[in-house]
C-alpha cells in the first residue's frame, strides 16, 4: 500500500512528462490527478492505520548506498510523524492538481505543468518517508529541483527565470549545511539510519569535534548544520529571500509547495530529528530565536506589500517562524499542529488568490483592485473564512473556533510557559514576537480583504466588467479546504495536542501533556518549560543539567488569563487599526495612491523593500562572485598561468611559433604516426640499453 | 569464459587491427573502391566498436569481484626478462574499461553527420583511441603503460589538431606542451624505479605487480618519485594550475573528441594515481596529501567561478570537469573507503554526464555552428526533447540526488570530512557554485523568450542524436538510483588498497 501511495505520483510525472505530448492534455491531466487522489486516499488511510492503530513500519526497497560502514536503503518508513505530513502533502497536491485544471485551462503546457506537479509531490514523499538522512537529502534536493521547474514555468519571462535560480541555489545554500551535517553524523555515529543515529545520541552527548579550527559538540554542531538546511527550504531569516521571489510560478505552485509542503520540510526535519536537537539546548535556543525573528521580520513586510501574492509568501514565512520557535522550544507536537491547520487555510488563502487573480485577468497587485466581492462572492467567502482562521478567531478559554485559533495559540501560549517567568530567554522572545506578528497577521490579513474586495474599483474599469467568478472545477477544492480551514483544529486538537497525543504521536515525537481544556495543556507547559531551560541555560551546560532534575516535577503551571486572551485581543487590534486604515473614510484610494507616487516614510521604505536584504546580498554575494570569477579567468588562469606556462615557453623559444605554424593539417597525421613509433622505439632503446 | 582466451589482449587489439584494416585496403584500393570504403568506414567502426562493447561487458560480467587479485593476467616476451608484455585487471581498472568500450560507440554514432571530411581517417583515428585507451587500463607492466598513456594523446592531438576549430594549433600546442613536462618527468622516475629494483629484488622489473607488492622504497626518494608522476597525473585530470590547456583544447575539438576527452583522458590521471601513486609512494601519498587536498579544493572553487563567467559552452563544460575532477583527487587522498571508492564512482559518473553535456553542446553547434552562449535563449520553444534531456544532464552536473553525480560528489565529500573538515566544506561550497554556473549556462540558452531569428528554424534533436543520448541518460539514472552496481565491483580492489597502504605506512611509522 505505501509504494503505491509514495510512486503513484512518479508514475503519473513520467507518464505526463514523457508522454504528454502523445496522449494529449487531458489524458495527461487525469492520469496525474487520478493516481494523487488514490495517493490522498491512501494517506488519509494510512493516518487511521499508523495514529489511530499504532502499526509503524520500515519497509526496504532498494540498496541504495553501499560502501564501507556508509549503508542508505531507498526505504518507506511510516509512523504518526510521516503520516500527518502524507496526509498534507497528498490532500493538497490533490487539491492542487484539481484547481489547476480550472486555473492553467489557458496555458499550453498543462502536461507539463501536471508533470512537475506529480513529482514533486512524489520528491516530497520520498522526503518524509525516508528512514535515513540519505534519502531525505534526496527528497530534500528533488523538492528544491520542481520548485526550481514550478517557479520558472513559465520560462519565458526573466523574472521567472531569476527568480527559479534563486530559489535553487539559495536552497543550495540551505542543502550545503544538510550534507554537513549528514556528514557530521555519519562521522559521529558511523551510521546515516535515523534510528540508529538516535539511539546513540545519549552516548555521544559530550563528544567533542573539531570544525574549522574550532571546537563544537559534536550533537550541537550536527543540530546547527541541520538547521541551516532547514533554514533555506523553510524560508528563515537570512535564507528567505527565495520564496517571496518564487510568486513567479503560478499560482497553485505557491499553495502548493509555498504554503502547504516543501517549506515545511524544514519543521519536519527539526521533528523527525528531534533526539539531536533535544541534546542540543545552544542550538534549540537559537532556533527559537531564528524562528521568532522571522516570525516578527516577515510579518512587518507582509504589512505593506501591494502584490496580492507576496502578503501570503511573507505570512507563509511568518508563520513557518511560529512553527520553529514552537519546535526550537521542544513544542514538537505543537509545531506540527500549525504544520497540519496551516496546510489547510494557506492554501485556501493562496487558491483564492489565484481565484481573483483568475479573475481579474492576471492582476496582482492589490492597489488595482477592489470592490470585487459582488462579482466574486463565493471566492470572498472562502477567503474570509482563510483569513478567520490564519487570524486564530475562537472564543478563548473554550473548543470553539477555526484551525489557526487552536494551533497559534497554543504555541503562544507554550512559549510563556516556557519562559517560566524569566524576561531575558528565548522563550520570552518567542512570546513576545509571536504576539507582536499575531497582531500583525491580523491586519495584514484583513488590509488584504479590504484592499482586493471591498471600496470602489481602483484598477481599468473593463476589467472588472469581464470579471467572473472561477469554475466549478476551481471551486471544490476551495471548499474542501475551506472546511479543514474551519474544523481541523476543533476535530484534531485532541490528537496532536490533546487528551490523546501521547497515543495518536506514538514515539515519533515527544509529547507528556493532555489539553485540559481551556488555556494551556499543563502537560504541555511542563515540557515546555523543560526544554526551554536548557534552551535558556544553553551558554553553561553544566549547571543547566543539575537544575533540570528539580524542574522536571514542576507540573502544572498556572498563567495569568491575559496570556490566553492575549492572543485574542492582538488579532482583535490588528483588525481594528486595518478597519480604519483601509474603510474608515475612503483610506484604501488614499493609502494606494499615495502609495503608487512612491510617498512614504523611512519605515515605510524599509518595509516595501523587505529591509533591504536582497540589495545586501546582491553587494556582498552576487557581485563579488562575478568579479571574483572574472579575475581568476583574465588574471588567474590567462595572465598567470597562460602567461607565466605555455606562452612565455613560447615566447622564449622565439622559433617555435612559427615552426607549429607550419602544421598543416594533412602533415599532422604522419607527423603524429612517427611520435608514436618513435616514443615506443625511444622507451624500448632506453630499456634494452639498461636491462642488457 | 575460458582461461586460456586473451580476452584483454583482444578487447584491446581489435579496434586497432579494424583501424589497420580500413587503412590498408583504403590505400590499396582504386580510386571508385577507395570512395566506398571511406563510405562505409563509419559503419565498420560502429559495428567494430560495438562488439567490443560486448566483450567489454561479458569481461565485467566474468570478473570475478570477490577477489583483489589481478584477472585475466596474460604475460609474454618483450623486451626482456624485466619488461615484459602483460596485461590485467581488477576492480579499479575494469570499469573503466567498459566505460570506454560503452563511449566509444557512442562518439562514432555522434559523429555521423558532424564531420564533414576524411571520414575514413576520423574513423581510423578514433579506433586507434580505443585501443590505446583501453591499453592504459589493462598493462601490467610500468613501460607497457608508459607506451599506452603517452600513444593516447597522439590520435587526440590529431583530432583535435585535423578536425578541430579555427585556433585549433595552439590548442594542439598547449596541449602537448603540458603532457610532454609531465611525461618526462614521469619517464625519469620510472627509469629510477627500474634500476632500483634491480638493486632491492635482485632482477630489475617493472612488473607492476611486483612492484606494488615487494618494493619498498625508502621515505625519502618516494616524495621525489611521487612528485614526479604525480607531475604527469595533474596535468592529465587536470588539476589547478595546470589545467588551462583543457578549456583550448575542448573548444577546439570536434565534438566526439570533447567526449573522449572529457570522458576518458581525464580519468587516465586518477586512475594512475591510485594505481601508482597511492601504492608505491604510499609515505610520500600522506605526507603530500595536503598539497592535494588544497590544489583539489582551489579547483573545484576557482574554476566553478570561472565557469560561471564563460561566453562558450564548451568553455564553461571544461572548466566545470576541471571541478569536477577536484573531488576525485579529494576523495583518493582521503584514503578512506568512501573517499576512493566516491573517487572512482565520480570518474566513471563525470564520464557519463561530461560526455553527455558535449554531446548536447554539440547537438546544437551542428545546428548553428557557434557555441557562443549569448547566441542562443529560447531553445525550450523550439527543441523541447533537447531541453528536457539538457535540464537532466545539468542537473546531474550540479550534482542532484537520484543521479549519479549525487553519488560521486557525496561520497568523496565523506571522505574527505573524515580527515579534514576544512576540505569538504570547501568541496561543499562548490556544490552551491556549480548549481550557479550550470543553471545560469541554461537559462541563457534553453529559456527566455527566441531573441534571436536565426534559431526560429532550429529542429529538435533527430532519432540519431537521441539513440546517442539515451544510453547516457539510463547510465546517469540507474547509477544514482543503484550505485552498487560499480560500488560492489570496486569494493575488494579498494578495501585491499587501503589495507595496503595503512599497512605501509604503519611498517614506516614503526620502523
Amino acid at each position: 500500500m505505501y509504494t503505491i501511495l509514495v510512486f503513484a505520483p512518479l508514475v503519473g510525472a513520467l507518464i505526463a512528462g514523457l508522454f504528454g505530448r502523445k496522449i494529449g492534455d487531458v489524458a495527461a491531466q487525469s492520469v496525474t490527478t487520478a493516481l494523487l487522489i488514490l495517493s490522498a486516499l491512501l494517506s488519509w488511510a494510512a493516518l487511521v492505520q499508523v495514529g489511530f492503530g499504532h502499526t509503524e513500519t520500515d519497509v526496504p526497497l532498494l540498496r541504495w548506498f553501499d560502501v564501507g560502514d556508509m549503508k542508505a536503503n531507498w526505504a518507506l518508513q511510516i509512523d504518526t510523524l510521516t503520516a500527518v505530513m502524507l496526509v498534507v502533502i497528498t490532500s493538497v497536491s490533490a487539491l492542487v492538481h484539481i484547481y489547476s485544471w480550472g486555473y492553467m485551462s489557458h496555458d499550453d503546457g498543462k502536461a507539463r505543468f501536471f508533470s512537475y506537479l506529480s513529482l514533486f509531490t512524489f520528491a516530497m514523499l520520498m522526503l518524509v518517508t525516508s528512514d535515513n538522512f540519505i534519502q531525505m537529502f534526496f527528497g530534500w534536493e528533488g523538492v528544491g529541483l520542481a520548485s526550481y521547474l514550478l517557479i520558472g514555468f513559465w520560462y519565458k519571462k526573466p523574472t521567472a527565470n531569476a527568480a527559479a535560480i534563486k530559489a535553487f541555489v539559495t536552497n543550495r545554500v540551505g542543502d550545503v549545511g544538510l550534507a554537513l551535517g549528514v556528514m557530521t553524523v555519519f562521522l559521529v555515529f558511523g551510521s546515516v539510519k535515523f534510528d540508529v543515529v538516535f539511539a546513540q545520541v545519549a552516548d555521544k552527548k559530550d563528544l567533542m569535534l573539531p570544525f574549522l579550527g574550532m571546537e563544537f559538540h559534536a550533537i550541537e554542531l550536527i543540530a546547527a548544520l541541520l538547521f541551516v538546511g532547514a533554514m533555506g527550504k523553510s524560508a528563515q531569516f537570512f535564507l528567505h529571500v527565495w520564496l517571496p521571489d518564487a510568486m513567479e510560478g503560478p499560482t497553485p505552485v505557491s499553495a502548493l509547495i509555498h504554503a502547504a509542503t516543501m517549506v515545511t520540510a524544514g519543521v519536519f526535519l527539526v521533528c523527525r530529528a528531534y533526539p539531536i536537537f533535544e541534546a542540543a539546548p545552544i542550538t534549540s535556543g537559537f532556533i527559537t530565536v531564528m524562528g521568532a525573528l522571522t516570525a516578527f521580520f516577515a510579518a512587518t513586510v507582509a504589512l505593506v506589500q501591494n502584490d496580492i501574492k507576496r502578503v501570503i509568501a511573507y505570512s507563509t514565512c511568518s508563520q513557518l517562524g511560529y512553527m520553529f520557535f514552537a519546535a526550537g522550544l521542544g513544542l514538537y507536537n505543537a509545531a506540527m499542529f500549525h504544520l497540519f491547520t496551516h496546510a489547510f487555510f494557506k492554501a485556501l488563502l493562496f487558491l483564492c488568490a489565484g481565484s481573483v487573480i483568475h479573475a481579474l485577468h492576471h492582476q496582482q497587485d492589490m492597489r488595482k483592485m477592489g470592490g470585487t466581492y459582488k462579482l466574486i462572492p463565493l471566492t470572498y467567502i472562502f477567503m474570509i473564512i482563510g483569513t478567520l482562521a490564519i487570524t486564530g478567531v475562537g472564543i478563548p478559554g473554550t473548543k470553539i473556533g477555526f484551525a489557526g485559533f487552536f494551533s497559534k495559540d497554543v504555541i503562544i501560549e507554550g512559549a510563556y510557559a516556557a519562559a517560566n517567568g524569566g524576561l531575558y530567554s528565548p522563550a520570552m522572545l518567542a512570546f513576545t514576537a509571536g504576539l507582536l506578528a499575531a497582531l500583525m497577521t491580523s491586519f495584514y490579513s484583513w488590509r488584504l480583504i479590504f484592499l482586493t474586495f471591498h471600496g470602489k474599483h481602483r484598477g481599468e474599469p473593463d476589467v472588472l466588467k469581464h470579471a467572473h467568478e472561477s469554475p466549478p472545477v476551481m471551486m471544490v477544492p476551495l471548499i474542501m479546504l475551506a472546511i479543514g480551514a474551519v474544523f481541523a483544529g476543533m476535530y484534531f486538537y485532541k490528537h496532536f495536542i490533546g487528551d490523546y497525543a501521547s497515543a495518536f504521536w506514538a514515539h515519533s515525537i515527544p509529547v507528556d501533556n493532555a489539553y485540559s481544556g481551556t488555556g494551556l495543556p499543563p502537560g504541555l507547559a511542563e515540557s515546555a518549560s523543560h526544554s526551554a531551560d536548557a534552551a535558556a541555560h544553553g551558554g553553561d551546560h553544566g549547571e543547566a543539567k543539575g537544575d533540570h532534575g528539580d524542574d522536571h516535577g514542576g507540573g502544572h503551571h498556572d498563567f495569568p488569563t491575559w496570556v490566553i486572551w492575549s492572543p485574542f485581543i492582538a488579532m482583535l487590534a490588528g483588525f481594528i487599526v486595518a478597519w480604519f486604515m483601509y474603510m474608515f473614510k475612503d483610506g484604501a484610494a488614499k493609502r494606494t495612491a499615495a502609495s503608487v507616487r512612491g510617498e512614504g516614510g523611512v519605515l515605510y521604505k524599509f518595509l516595501l523593500n523587505k529591509w533591504y536584504v536582497d540589495e545586501l546580498y546582491e553587494m556582498i554575494f552576487v557581485k563579488p562572485a562575478r568579479k571574483i570569477g572574472d579575475i581568476f579567468w583574465k588574471i588567474g588562469d590567462q595572465k598567470l598561468i597562460d602567461g607565466l606556462g605555455p606562452n612565455g615557453f613560447a615566447a622564449m623559444a622565439s622559433g617555435a611559433a612559427k615552426r607549429i605554424s607550419k602544421f598543416q593539417s594533412g602533415y599532422l597525421f604522419h607527423y603524429a604516426l612517427v611520435m608514436l613509433v618513435g616514443v615506443a622505439a625511444i622507451i624500448a632503446l632506453v630499456f634494452t640499453a639498461v636491462g642488457s | 569464459m575460458p582461461d586460456n582466451i586473451p580476452i584483454l589482449s583482444i578487447i584491446t587489439f581489435i579496434p586497432l587491427i579494424a583501424a589497420l584494416v580500413l587503412m590498408v585496403t583504403a590505400r590499396l584500393s582504386k580510386p571508385e573502391g577507395r570512395a566506398q570504403i571511406e563510405r562505409n568506414a563509419p559503419m565498420v567502426a560502429l559495428w567494430t566498436s560495438l562488439f567490443v562493447f560486448v566483450l567489454a561487458l561479458l569481461l565485467t560480467f566474468s570478473f570475478d569481484r570477490s577477489t583483489a587479485d589481478f584477472q585475466f593476467v596474460e604475460e609474454a616476451n618483450w623486451i626482456n626478462e624485466g619488461i615484459k608484455y602483460r596485461m590485467g585487471v581488477d576492480g579499479i581498472s575494469v570499469l573503466f574499461i567498459l566505460l570506454t568500450a560503452f563511449l566509444t560507440p557512442l562518439c562514432i554514432l555522434g559523429s555521423w553527420k558532424s564531420v564533414k571530411k576524411r571520414m575514413l581517417d576520423y574513423m581510423v583515428a578514433f579506433l586507434i583511441l580505443e585501443t590505446l585507451m583501453i591499453g592504459v587500463f589493462c598493462a601490467l607492466d610500468l613501460v607497457l603503460f608508459y607506451l599506452f598513456f603517452e600513444a593516447v594523446l597522439v590520435p587526440m592531438f590529431i583530432i583535435i589538431g585535423v578536425w578541430g576549430g579555427k585556433n585549433r594549433i595552439y590548442a594542439s600546442y598547449k596541449f602537448f606542451l603540458y603532457t610532454l613536462l609531465g611525461s618526462v618527468l614521469m619517464l625519469a622516475a620510472m627509469l629510477w624505479i627500474y634500476y632500483y629494483s634491480g638493486t632491492q629484488l635482485g632482477a630489475p622489473t617493472t612488473n607492476i605487480e611486483t612492484l606494488i607488492n615487494e618494493l619498498k622504497i625508502p621515505g625519502g626518494p618516494q616524495i621525489w618519485l611521487w612528485l614526479a608522476f604525480f607531475a604527469s597525473f595533474a596535468v592529465k585530470m587536470p588539476m589547478w594550475p595546470v589545467h588551462t590547456w583543457l578549456p583550448d583544447a575542448h573548444v577546439e575539438a570536434p565534438t566526439a573528441g570533447s567526449v573522449i576527452l572529457a570522458g576518458i583522458l581525464l580519468k587516465l590521471g586518477g586512475y594512475g594515481l591510485l594505481r601508482f601513486s597511492i601504492p608505491l609512494f604510499p609515505e610520500a601519498s600522506v605526507s603530500l596529501a595536503p598539497l592535494v587536498f588544497w590544489m583539489s579544493v582551489i579547483a573545484i572553487i576557482y574554476t566553478s567561478l570561472v565557469a560561471y563567467r564563460q561566453h562558450d559552452m564548451k568553455k564553461l563544460s571544461a572548466y566545470s570537469s576541471v571541478a569536477h575532477m577536484g573531488f576525485v583527487t579529494m576523495g583518493i587522498f582521503a584514503m578512506n573507503v568512501q573517499g576512493v571508492q566516491g573517487a572512482i564512482f565520480q570518474m566513471l559518473s563525470h564520464g557519463v554526464i561530461s560526455g553527455a553535456l558535449f554531446f548536447c553542446v554539440g547537438v546544437i553547434y551542428d545546428r548553428m555552428h557557434t557555441r557562443e552562449i549569448s547566441f542562443y535563449g529560447g531553445l525550450a520553444k523550439r527543441m523541447p526533447v533537447f531541453a528536457a534531456i539538457f535540464m537532466l544532464f545539468t542537473m546531474a552536473n550540479v550534482g542532484l540526488p537520484g543521479t549519479s553525480g549525487f553519488v560521486g560528489e557525496i561520497l568523496t565529500m565523506v571522505g574527505a570530512y573524515q580527515v579534514n573538515p576544512w576540505i569538504a566544506f570547501g568541496a561543499a561550497f562548490g556544490m552551491i557554485l556549480s548549481a550557479v554556473y550550470a543553471l545560469h549556462l541554461f537559462r541563457e540558452t534553453v529559456f527566455g523568450e527566441v531573441t534571436n531569428e536565426k534559431l526560429n528554424d532550429i529542429t529538435d534533436m533527430n532519432a540519431r542524436e537521441l539513440w546517442v543520448l539515451t544510453p547516457l541518460v539510463i547510465m546517469t539514472l540507474v547509477l544514482g538510483v543503484y550505485p552498487s552496481l560499480i560500488t560492489d565491483i570496486t569494493a575488494v580492489s579498494v578495501d585491499n588498497l587501503i589495507t595496503n597502504f595503512n599497512a605501509a605506512n604503519l611498517a614506516a611509522v614503526g620502523g
